[in-house]
């Protein structure tokens, strides 16, 4: 069953009172869904992120949401997918599932600390970029497949409130 | 989808109306720029300072937009916010294209290498 389509849940731990902790968000499988979803999950985070963090956080759900539509449902606009994000003292914490097809082997790649998994810009590509951005702006990239239901964790480091550095 | 054409020094200066160019507008993006560069010319600008979010469904339709140009026509950019750039030098696709801070300067770069 689909959950309402945005629920706060209480706030709890460390984190002062007011700062926002708890994302959770599940959505058509369709690519203006997950423009509604990119909004939704960048209002609720964007107090406790400089604006370059923002940037990547977009960038990489983005990636992973429409990776799901275009790829694990196939663009049948059918189905869902369900984004949480919990916010740690290390930063953002992801996990994105879906019931579509299995993630190919190789995605999940190599280190992007290597680098050479980057399509070559010379051969004009129009495609592969997706999880080149991903391995390169997530860490702790982790997939799963259990029971018919792909699960996808990762993180995005951002800089504690009140130690933000100008770079 | 929001995209305007016009002709400006001897270039197709093409502005992107659009705050996003993602998975949800590539398909439409590609075939807009087919229509307004449907006319022979000379090289195309394509001027990206509203579009304030692109992913790499985006950048590939740019690449594809590029390549359909070719080799008669360059596509060049400017006017690219910092979030767009970051992903063409993510990619290292910024070696590809022209890119100019801004229409001026595009136009001003066109002038000289003309």
């Amino acid at each position: 069953m689909p959950e309402p389509a945005l629920s706060q849940r209480p706030m709890h731990g460390e984190a002062p009172p007011g700062e926002p902790r708890i994302f959770h968000h599940s959505f058509p499988a369709t690519a203006m869904a997950v423009r509604d979803a990119l909004r939704s999950a960048l209002a609720r985070f964007i107090r406790v992120m400089t604006e370059e963090e923002a940037g990547t956080l977009e960038l990489i759900l983005a990636e992973v949401l429409n990776n799901i539509v275009e790829h694990s449902y196939r663009d049948s606009g059918k189905g869902h997918v369900t984004l949480s994000i919990v916010r740690d003292g290390r930063g953002l914490s992801c996990s994105v599932s879906d019931d579509g097809i299995a993630l190919p082997p190789g995605c999940l790649g190599p280190e992007p600390s290597n680098g050479s998994d980057r399509p070559d810009p010379e051969s004009l590509p129009e495609g592969g970029f997706g999880w080149f951005l991903i391995r390169d702006l997530a860490t702790d990239l982790g997939y799963h497949r259990e029971d018919g239901r792909n699960l996808l964790a990762f993180r995005l480091p951002i800089a504690p409130l009140g130690e933000r550095r100008t770079n | 989808m929001n995209l305007s054409a016009e002709a400006c020094e001897g270039a197709l200066v093409v502005h992107v109306g659009e705050a996003r160019l993602d998975a949800a507008i590539a398909l439409r993006f590609k075939e807009r720029m087919r229509e307004v560069t449907a006319q022979p010319g000379g090289r195309v600008l394509l001027n990206m300072s509203k579009v304030e979010f692109l992913d790499s469904s985006g950048l590939g339709a740019v690449v594809a937009v590029m390549k359909s140009l070719a080799p008669n026509r360059r596509l060049e950019l400017c006017g690219l916010t910092s979030n767009v750039d970051k992903v063409f030098r993510l990619t290292r696709m910024d070696s590809v294209f022209a890119i100019y801070p801004d229409l001026a300067a595009a136009l001003e770069g066109g002038r000289k290498y003309a």
